[in-house]
């Protein structure tokens, strides 16, 4: 299956994906709206980009073959689609209980403290490229099948 | 502002954010390596100090609101014909630190631009013209020395020529990118040129900062240069190019040497250039080995020695004054391609004052040079070659009908992968990732994306030559080259089309 690939090499660190994905998992589908208005009513972004020194990576849930966070989730609100590969969530059944982000490998599952829920990458439903990867300015981030 | 200066309050630029659609996303913080965009605390979001912009537009292209607009700073001081803004701004800096006025890029300088006084002809109804897209057009160059005549001899397959020719450059355009030092710019540019030269089948040049490991792998498409500093120059690197050329001088600060400064210098570069990390790499103004034309001789021929005679050596001289004569005598003294850059040509850093003050329009440095090479029957021992200020495919065809075998591109070829001529490259910050060698700044140069681009600028400017050859019923460069009866003056004085060797539109 495709996934979201990063590449620090060439990570530039400038966090667009990060805005990219806000407005694409906002009602309004603008970027204005989404940051100005949505995100106090808990609007988030799926994935953080990471500065450490010269370095940067943008992180968010990598639909392992094998997920941790789906073995953790103890309200079934995590789960894996055979069909496409994907580690899905289900905003509804989510409890908060945070196992998932003690879970997961990577640090890629947030929480979203308004709404007392996680929040993951859903490798953007419904659109033929996800949000932060069409935005990347460096090609840091790529959409592919390894 | 407080506490600055008072002259460096008379910002070129200011930054205008509309705060309506500004998200407070920090992006414009993060690209801004001036630190003109900064996060303010006290009110708890994102503003701006115009004095701290260079106008280099980073920001305004990635805010991903677009709330964002570098404008020219509208405060006028009182009109005045010969103290203009720029001439104050000099003064005032001087004043503060007593020192040089450095600038970056070519000189923006309001002098004439021949290439914008000059029209292509083109075939009506006598001489039909030729549709690229349905037959075949030859833009094929080869750089080097041609015999004066040649000879062949009948066998048993059809006639074989005897004549030996001397090694050439094979080049798929008429187009190189030009000498940038790895240092100048980052490995990751030059690992950029040298991917799209190897895919255009073109030459790129490495400028006077060696070679690095990582790129002798595309040799054949890399001319290596010797320049006065002599950094990074030894014997496999000389055998790592498909050319060598020895730098002279400079279009965009002749007579003076180059001056690398030790920020810039880091283990990769130190490594390359074979010079201390952290040290400034100077390069003195001339070649402390050449002081004649006879000196110059027996360093091409020392080259051509350690290169076994394989590969062209070219030597590339600033459009001054005297360049006819001087590239005579760099013919003659066994140069097999010979380079004249232009007043206009670019630079990592020069001297404000030699920058805008010294050399002469590539222009009529070539016309002058071709005339005089032919005058004196030596044309053809040598290639012409002419970098400094090519801004599209028309100049470029311009100056091979004028007389050149091909072109070098150095500004278009930066401005392709983002620069915008803000001109601070010598400060090592560039926020596009360009004249910077800050690790966290030269990332912002994908080499796979950054190849790409120069490989479509290439192809792009190929397919318009092939288009404007086809329009004068020309199917090959070769037919262009020197026939400047394809050219026509356009308010040119005497003189001027005298010099070019154009006559005026309407002859």
């Amino acid at each position: 299956m495709r996934r979201v690939y990063p590449n620090k090499d060439v990570c530039i660190g400038c966090h667009i994906c990060e805005v990219a994905c806000l407005t694409a998992h906002s009602a309004s589908n603008d970027v204005v709206i989404a940051a100005k208005e949505e995100v106090a009513t808990g609007l988030q972004p799926c994935k953080a980009v990471y500065d450490k020194g010269q370095l940067s990576v943008a992180l968010s849930c990598r639909h392992c073959d094998n997920p941790s966070c789906v073995s953790a989730c103890i309200s079934g609100a995590l789960y894996k689609d055979q069909e496409t590969g994907r580690t899905c969530y289900n905003e509804e059944q989510c409890v908060g209980c945070w196992s998932c982000l003690m879970a997961c490998p990577y640090g890629a599952v947030r929480r979203n403290v308004t709404k007392g829920k996680i929040i993951k990458c859903d490798l953007c439903e419904g659109r033929e490229m996800p949000a932060c990867v069409q935005a990347c300015p460096n090609n840091a981030l790529v959409y592919e099948s390894r | 502002m407080l506490f600055k200066p008072i002259s460096q309050n008379f910002s070129d630029f200011v930054i205008d954010r509309e705060n309506d659609r500004c998200i407070n996303c920090e992006v414009c913080v993060r690209q801004c390596s001036y630190e003109a965009h900064y996060w303010d605390d006290a009110r708890q979001c994102v503003s701006h100090d115009h004095t701290k912009c260079v106008g280099c537009h980073r920001c305004e292209a990635f805010c991903p609101t677009g709330c964002l607009t570098i404008k020219k700073n509208p405060a006028d001081f009182r009109d005045n014909a010969l103290w203009t803004p720029t001439y104050m701004k000099h003064v005032y800096k001087q004043g503060d630190t007593g020192g040089i006025l450095l600038s970056g890029m070519g000189s923006p300088a309001d002098k004439p631009i021949y290439w914008d006084n000059l029209q292509l002809d083109a075939s009506q109804v006598t001489n039909p013209s030729i549709d690229p897209l349905r037959e075949p057009m030859e833009l094929t160059t080869y750089l080097g020395s041609k015999p004066d005549k040649v000879s062949f001899e009948e066998t048993s397959d059809g006639p074989k020529l005897t004549t030996k020719i001397g090694p050439q450059l094979k080049l798929n355009y008429p187009l190189m990118f030009s000498a940038m030092s790895f240092g100048s710019i980052n490995l990751n540019l030059h690992k950029a040129m040298a991917m799209a030269a190897t895919e255009l089948g073109i030459a790129y040049n490495t400028g006077e900062g060696g070679l690095h490991p990582d790129l002798y792998k595309y040799g054949n498409n890399t001319i290596v240069q010797v320049a006065s500093g002599r950094f990074g120059v030894h014997k496999d690197y000389l055998n790592a190019g498909s050319a060598v050329e020895i730098k002279i001088g400079q279009g965009a600060k002749p007579g003076i040497g180059g001056h690398l400064p030790g920020e810039k210098i880091d283990e990769e570069v130190s490594k390359t250039r074979m010079c201390p990390v952290g040290s400034d790499a100077i390069s003195p103004a001339p070649h402390h080995d050449i002081y004649s034309i006879e000196d110059l001789l027996q360093l091409i021929y020392a080259i051509k020695e350690s290169t076994e005679y394989k590969v062209p050596v070219s030597v590339k001289i600033a459009a001054v004054h005297n360049a006819p004569a001087i590239a005579s005598g760099i013919v003659r003294a066994g140069a097999d391609i010979v380079v004249i850059d232009g007043f206009r040509g670019g630079t990592g850093a020069a001297p404000t004052m030699i920058r805008d003050n010294v050399g002469i329009p590539m222009e009529l440095a070539l016309a002058a040079v071709d005339n005089r090479l032919r005058d004196e029957g030596i044309r053809n021992h040598a290639s012409l070659v002419v970098a400094g200020g090519i801004r599209c495919s028309a100049d470029a065809i311009k100056a091979i009908a004028l007389g050149a075998d091909a072109i070098y591109i150095g500004t278009a070829a930066l401005v392709s992968v983002g620069c915008t001529l803000c001109g601070r490259c010598y400060t090592g910050k560039c926020p596009w990732g360009i004249a910077t060698n800050e690790a966290r700044l030269k990332k912002r140069q994908n080499p796979e994306v950054a190849a790409k681009r120069l490989a479509n600028l290439v192809r792009a400017w190929g397919h318009e030559i092939q288009e404007m050859l086809g329009g004068m019923g020309l199917n090959s460069i070769e037919s262009l080259r020197g026939n400047r009866d394809k050219l026509r003056g356009l308010g040119l004085n005497e003189t001027e089309l005298d010099i070019l060797g154009v006559k005026h539109a309407g002859r």
